[in-house]
């Protein structure tokens, strides 16, 4: 059914679909209308499971990891400061082997304090060993939170859904709604491989020392290189499922014989599709790839996907500060050892809410078809603000 | 369950640990002057020591560590510490 | 734990009795057993026991969360107290042996003062931990908790009534065990059992229980086992500068003091 909804409710409705047992979250600015939405669905009746309210992050993701590892479908939320907090129990949830599904509705990260969208947040938590897909839109949002579930579930792989905070998370759009007959249908109960029951007691978080503990991360890493096998099956049976695709680990739009292709992951790439557009209207060569799962990380695909043009723009809304974007890092890592290398650069945007615009995006690839020299730019930057914030003393 | 993704171990998997090696002294029960209170059976840490009758005790050299703790409550000092033999 | 039957799962804190009871790959516990983190096991406990809830198996397990005294009043105050003020269906059990052991022994909340510990050692100008040790089992009760007691392996039969008794309450229950720790009292094993008594017989750690905010019974001290507090503390290296430094008197009589008024507050002299 296709609904007018807030992108916040969109995805609430879709995780309460999912059948999670136990929701355990902590309001953070802009999750909160998805916990919120969650917390009405559960009241109404219409959502059979514990919510429980708790007094920090770090005790939702704490719970999550209880009611996971005792068997039950689990599932929360937070944003930046909220993901930061709970950074200890993330790495644990994941060293642990529980499917988790979080959404993460991305935000800045303090100081300055600042509410609004980036994905400074997530990036910085890259390497906890959680799946970290991102979301285009608002029915993107809705349906990678349907595949998520199945995903963690099939690998033990807890899995984070990032949409970018605002921008998806407050806008309102049409979304077509599945049925809860289909989702049934394609997300079954929950059957934990392993769970806390007297009946055939385990034991749970013990002690590894040097002995035994690589070999336990090892495993870990081997199943999340497995995971990209697992993610492009589910996009492919969501996609006989329900319809709708999306790519699989990358996606692309008007990609084919661009000489200048442009990278990116979430909300951004829609502006970017339009500038895309305009430019490939003006004759350029431009196209773009998306990256939807930034963990496991699409080397190969990167490669082969990326590996026919002359030039790579690689637009991110993060930054790995004294280097560029975290991803374009990712990116040039692709290319280690590769015959040949396109020219790759780093462009950082939109870091605290800053608005990034069709015509940001066209200066970005024009800019780069008149030179591709590979360089690394912070852009949009309002030089009278920086000259204000700060004076050296004399 | 069986073991999986090195992050479910099974239970009670410790108890095959002898701490033999760990004395340096061993409790020996003089059975001579015991009222039977039941301090040693209790307060031992490793749940080493048994009863073998209303008034006579013995401890488990398999699990004893030597502690000492027995001997020090035993109220009619009715268990020596001694120096555990070289092996 | 024996007393608490096989029907149980437990939550354990990063603590000397997690890393001495699990080291991979193999493992003491008998029973489902859990280990996450340091500061979180109220919160996990609290994710098993709606979990148990959400799946209909409320009636295959009770719930135990165990930690440190340090885990418990110090980086895990917050989580602690979110469980208690939710009225989970959960057992608490602290084991407090007066300072985070598996480091090496240095201060926590619960360090009683004048101890030394190693980040709250004794010099010219300090007499060691400064502050007073942190009432838990009232800030416990402030919560509204069902049952709260204290115990101590002083009296490991103690220890086995409560938790049996407080397994048969409804909401959050707490028990906070007294426990030597050998290398950190600087003491011979030999005598940890006798320390422990000491600090119960001298008034310094009144054993009690508290039904729904109100005390029911306290653990009488008989006219032959009352001892000063000397008893107690000589032994201990922890407490060893107050015997050597002038105006270590004072000290003495200041905890003796304390102790005398642990005796009057909660009546623990037996007729
Ligand atoms: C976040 C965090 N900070 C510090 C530590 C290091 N650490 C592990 S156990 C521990 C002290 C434990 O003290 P307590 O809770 O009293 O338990 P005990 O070892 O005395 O039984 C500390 C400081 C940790 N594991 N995690
Ligand atoms: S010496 Fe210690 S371990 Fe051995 S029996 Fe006595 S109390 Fe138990
Ligand atoms: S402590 Fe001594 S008296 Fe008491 S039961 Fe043991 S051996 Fe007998
Ligand atoms: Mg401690």
């Amino acid at each position: 059914m296709r609904r007018i909804l807030e992108g916040s409710q969109a995805v609430a409705e879709s995780v309460a679909m999912c059948r999670p047992k136990v929701v355990c979250a902590y309001p953070i600015t802009p999750q909160t209308h998805i916990v919120e939405g969650l917390a009405r669905l559960v009241a109404e009746g219409r959502l059979d499971a514990q919510y429980v309210l708790v007094e920090a992050e770090f005790s939702a993701a704490s719970v999550v990891l209880g009611a996971s590892a005792t068997g039950a479908r689990a599932y929360t939320a937070t944003s930046s400061q909220g993901l930061l907090l709970m950074t200890e129990v993330i790495f644990n949830i994941a060293g642990m082997r529980l499917p988790v599904v979080m959404t993460v509705a991305n935000r800045a990260v303090s100081a300055p304090i600042n509410i609004w969208n980036d994905q400074q947040d997530s990036m910085s938590l890259r390497d906890c060993g959680w799946i970290q897909m991102y979301a285009e839109d608002i029915q993107e949002a809705c349906d990678m939170h349907i595949q998520a579930f199945t995903i963690a579930e099939e690998l033990n792989i807890p899995v984070m859904v990032c949409m970018d905070g605002y921008i998806l998370t407050h806008a309102m759009e049409p979304v077509e709604v599945p049925e809860q007959e289909h989702v049934d249908a394609y997300l079954p109960p929950f059957k934990p491989k392993f769970y806390l029951t007297p009946k055939d007691p385990i034991t749970l978080g013990s002690m590894a020392g040097p002995d035994a503990y690589m070999e336990i991360r090892l495993l870990l890493h081997q199943s999340m290189q497995r995971a990209s096998f697992t993610i492009r099956e589910e996009a492919n049976r969501f996609e006989e499922a329900f319809g709708r695709s999306y790519g699989d680990l990358l996606g692309s739009y008007r990609a084919e014989d661009a000489e200048l292709l442009l990278v990116s992951m979430g909300s951004l790439l829609g502006t970017m599709k339009d500038a895309v557009d305009e430019l490939r209207d003006g004759g350029h060569p431009v196209g773009i790839v998306k990256v939807r799962t930034v963990r496991p990380f699409p080397r190969t695909q990167l490669h082969d996907a990326l590996a026919d043009a002359r030039i790579v723009g690689v637009i991110e809304k993060d930054i790995s500060l004294g280097l560029e974007g975290i991803l374009c890092s990712e990116i040039r890592s692709a290319f280690c050892g590769a015959a040949r290398t396109p020219n790759i650069s780093s462009f950082v945007v939109g870091l605290g809410g800053r608005d990034v615009t069709v015509d940001n995006i066209k200066d970005i690839a024009l800019g780069l078809l008149s030179d591709d020299t590979c360089r690394v730019e912070v852009a949009g930057i309002d030089h009278e603000v920086l000259w204000s914030a700060h004076s050296e003393e004399e | 369950m069986k073991p999986m993704f090195g992050v479910v171990v099974q239970p009670g998997t410790t108890r095959d640990q002898k701490k033999t090696g760990w004395r340096i002294y061993r409790p020996r029960f003089k059975q001579k002057d015991c009222i039977g209170c039941l301090d040693c059976l209790r307060s031992c840490p490793d749940g080493a020591v048994y009863q073998i009758d209303k008034k006579k005790f013995d401890s488990d050299m398999d699990a004893c560590k030597g502690c000492g703790v027995c001997a020090d409550l035993c109220p009619v000092d009715d268990i020596d510490m001694e120096l555990e033999e070289q092996q | 734990m024996e007393a608490a039957g096989p029907d149980v799962i437990i939550a354990n804190a990063t603590g000397c009795l997690e890393v001495f009871t699990t080291r991979f790959p193999r493992s003491s516990w008998q029973v489902p057993w859990i280990h996450s983190l340091f500061e979180n096991p109220a919160s996990v406990a609290s994710g098993i026991e709606v979990a148990l809830k959400a799946l209909g198996r409320e009636d295959e397990a009770k719930v135990i969360a165990q930690a440190g005294d340090g885990g418990t009043a110090d980086i895990g105050m917050g989580a602690f107290s979110g469980m208690l003020e939710r009225g989970h269906n959960i057992l608490y059990v602290c084991y407090d042996n007066e300072a985070y052991s598996n480091t090496g022994f240095q201060r926590s909340g619960l360090t009683p003062k004048d101890a030394l510990t190693t980040t709250s050692p004794a010099g010219p100008t300090s007499w060691g931990n400064l502050t007073r040790k942190k009432d838990l089992p009232a800030i416990v009760a402030a919560h509204g908790a069902a049952y709260i007691a204290t115990s101590s392996v002083g009296y490991p039969v103690d220890i086995t009534r409560k938790v049996k008794k407080a397994l048969t309450f409804t909401g959050p229950k707490y028990l906070q065990i007294h426990c030597p720790c050998v290398p950190g009292w600087g003491i011979e094993s030999a005598i940890s059992v006798r320390m422990a008594r000491y600090a119960i017989n001298s008034g310094l750690y009144p054993i009690f229980e508290m039904e729904y905010g109100k005390i029911t019974k306290v653990r009488k001290i008989k006219k032959e086992d009352l001892v000063g507090v000397e008893e107690y503390l000589k032994p201990q290296k922890r407490f060893a500068h107050l015997y050597k430094y002038p105006g270590g008197e004072e000290h003495i009589k200041a905890i003796q003091a304390a102790a005398d008024a642990n005796i009057e507050k909660y009546g623990l002299l037996a007729e």
